[in-house]
């Protein structure tokens, strides 16, 4: 059995017009020492995502359903403080704003200590000890002033490895990182990412790494998922994916990246924009932007427009989207007819 | 190319816009808000529609009977129906009195904000957009007229002009006089707000837009960033109404308000002050109680206003 | 031919300038010895310090821009490039006249523009526009995209009818493919990809020549970005523009730069034709900037890792600013504040270690 599982998640939003399914029919897992990216655009869900596991999510949001299950333990009803147990000290969480974790009134000492004591029986000599370790594991350099500065006496690239000292400092199975790198440089975040893929490894950590940026997914991880309008579209080894990606969504995502086209032409773009999750289009959400949405007639098929796309397994990957099963049919169909 | 993400094209109305605005949704859902509105249109009615809806004019001498005097109100033995709620000293109907110093609070309140807004508006918007010495002069401006109380302003300039021109003058040009007082003695609650607002929407990139468009600092000022900070402005005039009332109820009791002739609701209090001892209790409390309704209604409706139009709270 | 002018140095440049033969030879805009502070003190008052009993004035100041010197031809695309804080924002708001120069002179068309006042510099606003970074702050939220789009076309052409303003709103609306009949909405109704849509129509809606845009792209999404750059290509190609682009984002200048300046606190470490940079980046900064990109290929990419981080462009380091964080820095780079010279293939660089061939 996998590390972290989840299962149909379905999260809402009680918003004055109704309900907002910010998340539906949401199933991954990890294993230990996995590395996991979650990629989609700004309103996919994926950040939602990251926060419900640890049940973070802010009202008016709520789990309406589905089950999220650590290590054999169900997160997902359980109360604040049986979460608090495992929220920092067996799955630890990076932000993309490192102020949102780092307290500006308190030396980084004075958190770090604060945190280990919180989880463990220790004394505070034992803690800053830990502590001190941590920020050697991170490269920081002179670590041990740095640990009587605040944070606003750092720069942006030391804040965030400071918090990755923190996210490892009572040596938890999972980390989920939303954004790690996006505030920061392009030379600071490639230091940040390697060092985090090295501690992971190192210390055989499971990764959730929540990002927009296919660049970087493509380096850190192992497996990723695709999200578009609060689903999981595609999901599967993350080489698989980006080499021979199978989702219109996917496939558009990558061929729009400017890489991808002869310097000076046109880029490959997705017609429109990601709907509102308030007002979905019927069907499969992604039908209006498709360019494969008409069958072999030249006709809409009609399972895009009425039909949510269930998945299917392509290979190693498992792909929601009606022109991919039907492909998939047709060679099981050719294969079939094969051997007969 | 075109995209069709927005599928209706039909543009909603001023009216549909404001039906499906967050402002309708929050008030009905917030009953203080409802009574207060409704309180306060019918204050606001009262005092409007006062010639037609008082039974006497107690401007009127020849209405006023001095032997009818301190009658008390209906529920009470020993009133003339005719009194709804009794008399005052002079033997001037009560309720006709308060419907006419509703008025007249309610046209001093909203003159000394008018006065307020218009000054410190506009040396707000200067100080923020213009920066550098104009804001520095009109902050210290500000700063120093903040260290005199209201008060205090309204007191001595009140005493000289009766001392310089005699109580009869005063009395005369009372209404307009006490809109200059009160409006200059609270401008630069004005000027900070607004200028704390210009400040940070002159960093916004639509301004830097405008000035790259060539605009003169006087358009973008008022064009573009005036209407951008009016929420803040709304806020803060529905305290200032109810502050300048309160001034101004606060200087008629004092002696250096609207003369008893003409009576505001701090006049009308003050009247009826002298003969609390004496009995007549309602020539006080019930305007008192008028000013109490009046000024807690605008301060809560303020309330509401300042919760719905705080951006944080709903657009996240 | 273009080439010529703007491959030696400036003095050179600006003589060539001067009895200009040849129209389109003639750079479109000169950024010459360009320099910009800022005072982190306040005012006079703040400034005031008691030190040893004495008291003197002190002022602390942002050296956000250190001597540029950049030529901008006509039809060229010049990306600029460097991570936060080097400046290129600063380079923007200069050029187009939203802060005004510490030192140094900006030339448009040959016209020195930088000292005008206001009314003089009208005629040169209905020229170059501006595209900013935030679509969801660069729209007024209480005009309607109408009003938006009218006003700079009526402050511009206060000679042109109702219709023709309205015209003219229509078919820059439909340029941008932003449907015309939206025209009563506000800005906050359409999508962050729409609004920066709009965003680009108020530019072009006067007819610019030149366009500067200050990280267009960088809020938007991968597919929306896409969008974006095709529309400014398409725009560029029509209208036959001249762009003046910055980004961090050096995918982004690989594929719309014509050529490429690379910024490093607020100095120009590298100008080249953007072919050449990318097939032989010379400055060490350079090469590390490219090797940072994450790219969708490698499993395991080679960074070249450089020490510490950018240092505040407070207190500016002597000599070469890179020399701190520069694996191949000596004694000369800590003193010696390097130039710009050419190397081959129109390339550009400041660095000691080019010139005397070690690199």
């Amino acid at each position: 059995m996998a590390l972290l599982e989840v299962n149909n998640l379905d999260v809402r939003f009680a918003l004055r017009g109704g309900d907002v399914r910010a998340l539906r029919d949401v199933c991954f897992s990890l294993d230990r020492g996995e590395r996991l990216g979650i990629v989609g655009e700004s309103g996919a869900g994926k950040s939602v995502a990251a926060f419900s596991l640890l049940n973070l999510i802010a009202k008016p949001g709520y789990i309406a359903g589905g089950s999220i299950t650590f290590d054999g333990e169900e997160l997902s009803g359980m109360k604040d403080r049986g979460l608090r147990r495992i929220r920092g000290n067996r799955i630890s969480m990076i932000f993309q704003d490192p102020m949102m974790t780092l307290n500006p009134v308190l030396s980084i000492g004075e958190q770090m200590v604060e945190c280990l004591k919180a989880h463990r029986r220790i004394s505070t000599r034992e803690a800053r000890a830990i502590s001190l370790h941590k920020l050697n594991q991170v490269q920081i350099p002179s670590p041990e002033t740095r640990l009587d500065q605040y944070p606003h006496e750092l720069s942006g690239g030391m804040r965030q490895r400071v918090i990755i000292a923190i996210a490892l400092l009572l040596d938890p199975d999972i980390i989920i990182a939303d954004e790690p790198t996006t505030a920061l440089d392009v030379t600071i975040q490639a230091e940040i990412m390697d060092l985090l893929l090295e501690l992971c490894e190192k210390h055989n950590v499971g990764l959730v790494l929540i990002t927009h940026d296919l660049g970087v997914v493509s380096q850190v991880t192992q497996r990723m998922l695709v999200m578009y309008a609060g689903r999981v579209i595609e999901q599967g080894p993350t080489r698989e994916i980006i080499n021979d990606p199978q989702h219109p969504y996917t496939q558009g995502l990558i061929n729009a990246l400017p890489q991808m086209a002869t310097p000076g032409s046109r880029l490959n773009q997705i017609p429109g924009s990601m709907p509102s999750l308030s007002n979905l289009p019927s069907g499969c959400a992604f039908h209006p932007r498709c360019g494969f949405v008409n069958d072999a007639n030249g006709e809409p098929r009609k399972a895009c427009l009425d039909k949510v796309p269930g998945f299917v397994d392509s290979g190693n990957c498992r792909v929601a989207c009606h022109m991919v099963a039907e492909l998939v049919n047709q060679q099981q169909r050719d294969s079939r007819e094969e051997i007969l | 190319m075109r995209e069709n993400a927005m599928s209706d094209t039909i543009v909603p109305g001023r009216w549909a816009r404001f039906r499906d605005s967050y402002l309708l949704y929050s008030f009905k859902r917030d009953l203080v808000a409802q009574v207060s509105l409704v309180l306060f249109a019918m204050l606001i009615f009262a005092a409007v529609f006062a010639p037609w809806l008082a039974p006497a004019n107690p401007y009127d001498l020849a209405q006023i009977d001095i032997m009818a005097s301190e009658l008390p109100p209906f529920w009470i033995d020993g009133a003339d129906p005719q009194y709804l709620m009794g008399t005052d000293a002079q033997g001037r109907d009560l309720l006709s009195t308060i419907l006419y110093g509703l008025r007249v609070s309610l046209i001093i309140g909203f003159g000394a904000v008018l006065m307020q807004a218009a000054i410190g508006v506009s040396f707000g918007l200067m100080a923020g957009y213009l920066g550098g010495r104009v804001d520095a002069f009109l902050m210290r401006l500000a700063d120093i007229q903040l260290s005199f109380s209201t008060l205090m302003v309204a007191i001595i300039v009140g005493a000289l002009v009766k001392a310089i021109f005699g109580g009869a003058t005063f009395s005369e040009y009372a209404v307009p006089l006490l809109v200059l007082i009160i409006g200059l003695a609270e401008w630069p609650q004005y000027a900070r707000t607004v200028r704390a607002s210009v400040l940070a929407e002159r960093s916004k990139e639509y301004v830097d837009a405008a000035r790259v468009m060539g605009l003169k600092s006087r358009r973008i000022m008022f064009r573009h960033i005036l209407p951008n900070t009016l929420s803040p402005i709304f806020v803060i005039s529905t305290v200032q109404v109810a502050n300048a009332i309160i001034s101004e109820a606060a200087l008629s009791f004092l002696g250096l308000g609207m003369p008893e002739t003409h009576p505001s609701l701090g006049s009308l209090i003050k009247s009826g002050f002298d003969y609390i001892q004496s009995g007549s209790w309602w020539i006080t409390l019930i305007p008192g109680a008028v000013l109490v309704i009046l000024v807690l209604v605008i301060n809560l409706l303020g309330d509401w206003l300042r919760d719905v139009l705080n951006p944080r709270l709903y657009k996240g | 031919m273009t080439a010529a002018v703007s491959q030696h140095d400036p003095k050179a440049s600006a003589a060539l300038a001067g009895h200009r033969e040849n129209d389109t030879a003639a750079p479109l805009m000169e950024i010459r010895n360009l320099y910009k502070r800022f005072s982190l003190s306040g005012d006079f008052l703040e400034q005031l310090k008691f030190k040893g009993g004495k008291l003197v004035r002190e002022q602390e100041h942002v050296h956000a821009i250190n001597g540029i010197d950049i030529d901008i031809r006509r039809g060229e695309a010049l990306c600029v490039v460097g991570e936060s804080g080097c400046g290129k924002s600063t380079v923007a708001r200069t050029v187009m006249g939203l802060l005004s120069p510490s030192q140094g002179e900006i030339h448009y068309d040959g016209q020195r523009v930088d000292h005008l006042s206001a009314k003089e510099l009208l005629p040169y606003r209905r020229r170059m526009q501006m595209i900013f970074q935030n679509p969801y702050a660069s729209l007024n939220p209480r005009m309607t995209i109408q009003q938006t789009l009218e006003e700079p076309i009526r402050l511009h052409h206060p000679d042109w009818s109702k219709e023709r303003v309205r015209d003219q709103v229509r078919d820059v609306m439909d340029s941008v493919g932003i449907d015309p009949d939206w025209g009563s909405r506000f800005g906050h109704e359409f999508s962050g990809g729409q609004r920066q849509r709009i965003a680009i129509a108020r530019a072009l809606a006067v007819d610019p020549e030149f366009i500067v845009a200050d990280e267009p792209i960088s809020a938007l999404d991968v597919s929306i970005q896409a969008q974006v750059l095709n529309l400014m290509m398409e725009a560029q190609q029509k209208r036959n523009l001249t762009y003046l682009f910055i980004t961090h984002d050096l995918a982004v200048v690989e594929h719309f730069g014509t050529r490429v300046a690379v910024m490093y606190l607020g100095m120009v470490c590298e100008i080249a034709p953007t072919g050449t940079l990318f097939a032989k980046p010379r400055h060490p900064y350079t090469q590390a900037l490219l090797s940072a990109i994450p790219r969708l290929e490698d499993d395991r990419p080679q960074h070249i890792r450089l020490q510490g981080e950018v240092p505040t462009p407070v207190n500016l380091p002597s000599g070469c600013v890179f020399h701190g964080r520069c694996p191949h820095a000596n004694e000369r780079c800590r003193q010696e504040v390097p130039a710009l010279i050419d190397v081959e293939d129109g390339a550009r660089v400041a660095c000691h270690g080019v010139e005397e061939g070690r690199l």
